[in-house]
């Protein structure tokens, strides 16, 4: 079954564990000892409504407080498709868990409250979702019901809205307003009697329309060497599989390939899923290939297409989004992590930090603190094969790993 | 006209069920699963697969085995056996493990009872559920494993939706939820100081019927108490219990009735409730978890102590 996954983003003021636990409850997804759970809860704190946000908060902290603090995985299912919810905070102290969360999504909603319009926080998560090129944005307007369901309303902040998709460099993103209301349902999966100059899909059937051709972007084919499998058994005795996932399209048997960073050339020889051959692997399998001749290939090595090379070089400027306490600064020695490749570097230069309003770049900073965004020179001590982030987002990104804690201490999206 | 648009619709899936002979369909979650267990053997010295004999650990085994097939799989499997288990499931976790020709090791949670190390617990909820930290931690230290490949999944219960696919270990086995590493892509961080391991959930994004539905287009074998049988049991709580055996305590007004029963998890028997059920194939079991309104772990006396039970076994180093 498709799987699709969605980052949320945002406070409890906004509605947004009220629409997350209106769309599970809308889709039957809350099973009766959850809902009880919640029912006996939500009355314990004496609320006359059902508080969805208990579904979706798990620790503690977060209960006590109100607050989502980390990521969250939430899971529902339609008849067509599997869906991963990763819901993130809103504050600009989560930033790094919005892109934590908005890393692996293929779509996106972001909440705007209709009575207050495009706020501080509607800036961050439509800067957010640009940066990692989200390729589906839902915007849902919600709280609907508090402004007496008016188009005036809805197309006022829509038009704020589009200001900031002016300014935004990721063009090729698809854009969707929906007018909601969580706490009534209206538009989220039932189609609202309330809104009947709202012509467009409830938020559900924008879902369950997507398919993978609209969330992901194609890409040239990029398959990193995770472990070489060498049986030594007497019926696969020669036998050398490369073992990874294949990112951006597809291969078949045949296919000419250059082995990087040795740039030493082959055909593939074999696809293999488990016990069984293939002509053909799709992109995202996780499949074991083996080559025409015999070359020496080891973990960290990248398998691509002859005629579609990345670059391979010892230097990369990147938009670094920091992650860690301990701050980020010239000079320093990081582990640059991109998929099966490890590798130790030096942070150059800091050339400024971004402000996730569109205000743009302060170039007085040269250091990088918890939830700031900045423009990073790196210097590997190899080569490494890489991509732009716009080209592929597998091979054109990587995290920072501090040596001496081995935190995962950033994230950088290649230029 | 309705019977020719049926015919073309028959023609094409003929079509589609050609070309699959060829192309490998990507199925998300297994391909994810894969990926994550290659990690696990490329980055670290010595993992372990948690075995427990329960349908999420054979589903791992399952995925293990493809992930580096033709070889075979390049760990061992470890069983904290808390001497409450079904034997159903132990007959099933011997010859599983002898048909794949894997390493499996077993420590006992009577072990550490009889060092000392952990109290049996009294009274008519006593379990071994939570003793099985002690004997994990322990066994974690006397292969020097570094990381622990275990089948949670993230829907089971809300401090495991916080959970991360490589979660890292202290010395003491404990969780540190409020700082936990983030996980960006697919760039899976395993570097770890010597004493810490990290434990890894491949089929974190998984849900229940992901799995059933799995093991049903897998054809995977899993023991019998997974399918409707006639069980000696008894209800308390509202909940069915097993009064097959001495394990679970039970009052003398407590009757036993057979009754036509399937477990959904399989924990100890101390811990796991019985459901009704009919499903006596897995199709059957398949279509019933897609009716069914009671969550998983909803039969786990275990989550029922408190509002945060699992997230403070987790912290103590629970699995």
């Amino acid at each position: 079954m498709e799987v699709l996954k969605i980052a949320t983003a945002g406070s409890v003021d906004d509605g947004k564990s009220t629409l997350i636990g209106r769309i599970l409850y809308d889709t039957k997804s809350l099973t009766t000892d959850k809902l009880e759970a919640i029912e006996a809860k939500s009355k314990a704190n004496g609320f006359d409504y059902l508080d969805f946000s208990l579904a979706t908060d798990g620790l503690v902290a977060e209960r006590e407080q109100g607050i989502t603090i980390d990521v969250a995985h939430i899971y529902f299912s339609t008849k067509k498709k599997s869906y991963i919810i990763a819901d993130t905070p809103g504050h600009i102290e989560y930033t790094r868990n919005m892109v934590t969360g908005a890393s692996t999504s293929q779509a996106s909603i972001i909440l705007v409250d209709a009575r207050k319009g495009v706020v501080e926080q509607t800036y961050r998560h439509f800067f957010i979702n640009n940066l990692l090129r989200v390729k589906d944005v839902i915007v849902a307007i919600n709280k609907m019901d508090l402004v007496d369901y008016a188009e005036e309303t809805y197309e006022a902040v829509k038009a704020d809205f589009q200001k900031l998709i002016d300014k935004s460099e990721y063009k090729d993103q698809n854009i969707t307003f929906i007018p909601v209301s969580a706490l009534q349902g209206d538009n989220v999966v039932e189609k609202s009697e309330s809104t009947p100059w709202y012509e467009g899909q409830t938020l559900l059937e924008h879902l369950e329309k997507l398919n993978a051709q609209d969330v992901y972007e194609k890409a040239q084919v990029r398959f990193p060497v995770q472990t070489v499998i060498r049986p030594k058994t007497e019926e696969f005795h020669d036998f050398r599989g490369y073992a990874g996932k294949l990112y951006g399209g597809d291969i078949s048997v045949g296919d000419e390939v250059t082995v990087l960073p040795s740039l030493t050339s082959s055909k593939i020889k074999e696809i293999y899923f488990f016990d069984k051959k293939f002509d053909t692997a799709g992109r995202g399998s996780s499949c074991t290939i083996t080559l025409e001749d015999d070359i020496n290939i080891s973990r960290g090595d990248m398998i691509v297409k002859s005629e579609e090379q990345p670059k391979v070089e010892k230097q990369l400027t990147a938009t670094v989004c920091w992650m860690d306490s301990k701050a980020l600064n010239p000079g320093s020695n990081y582990f640059v992590q991109s998929g099966s490749n490890r590798i130790l570097a030096k942070v150059k230069n800091i050339s400024g930090t971004i402000a996730t309003d569109f205000s743009g770049e302060d170039t007085s900073k040269n250091t990088l603190t918890l939830n700031e965004i900045g423009k990073v020179q790196i210097q590997l001590s190899k080569p490494l094969a890489f991509d732009s982030y716009s080209k592929n987002k597998a091979s054109g990104s990587f995290i920072l790993i501090d040596s001496q804690t081995n935190n995962t201490s950033g994230v950088g999206f290649i230029e | 006209m309705e019977i020719l648009e049926k015919k073309v619709e028959q023609l094409n899936g003929l079509k589609e069920d050609l070309g699959s002979a060829s192309l490998l369909n990507v199925n998300a979650l297994e391909s994810e699963a894969i990926y994550i267990l290659r990690e696990v053997a490329a980055q670290f010295e010595k993992p372990v697969l948690l075995f427990s004999g329960g349908k999420d650990s054979i589903t791992l085994v399952r995925l293990a085995q493809k992930a580096f097939y033709p070889a075979k799989i390049p760990f061992p499997l470890l069983h904290i056996d808390t001497g409450h288990n079904f034997p159903e499931t132990i007959e099933f976790r011997d010859r599983l493990v002898e048909e794949l020709g894997v390493e499996l090791i077993v420590r006992n949670v009577q072990d550490s009872i009889d060092q000392g190390k952990v109290v049996e617990e009294k009274g008519k909820y006593a379990s071994r559920n939570s003793l099985q930290t002690t004997t994990l931690l322990d066994a974690l230290e006397e292969f020097k494993f570094d990381a622990a490949i275990g089948g949670a999944r993230r829907d089971e219960e809300k401090a495991r939706a916080k959970e991360r696919i490589f979660s890292v270990r202290d010395d003491f086995g404990q969780w540190d939820e409020k700082n936990q590493r983030p996980e960006l892509f697919d760039h899976l961080n395993g570097k770890i100081d010597l004493g810490q391991n990290v434990r890894v959930f491949p089929i974190s994004n998984w849900t229940e019927l992901d799995v059933w539905s799995y093991i049903q287009k897998e054809e995977i074998e899993i023991p019998s108490i997974y399918f409707a049988h006639k069980r000696k049991t008894f209800i308390r709580d509202g909940m069915i219990w097993s009064a097959e055996d001495d394990v679970v305590f039970r009052e003398e007004d407590e009757i036993v009735e057979e009754r036509m029963v399937r477990f959904r998890t399989v924990g100890d028997m101390s811990c796991t409730a019985a459901v009704l059920s009919e499903a006596v194939s897995i199709d059957k079991v398949v279509a019933e978890i897609r009716e069914s309104k009671i969550s998983e772990r909803g039969a786990r006396i275990d989550d029922k102590r408190s509002e945060a039970a699992m997230e403070k076994r987790k912290q103590q180093g629970y699995f």
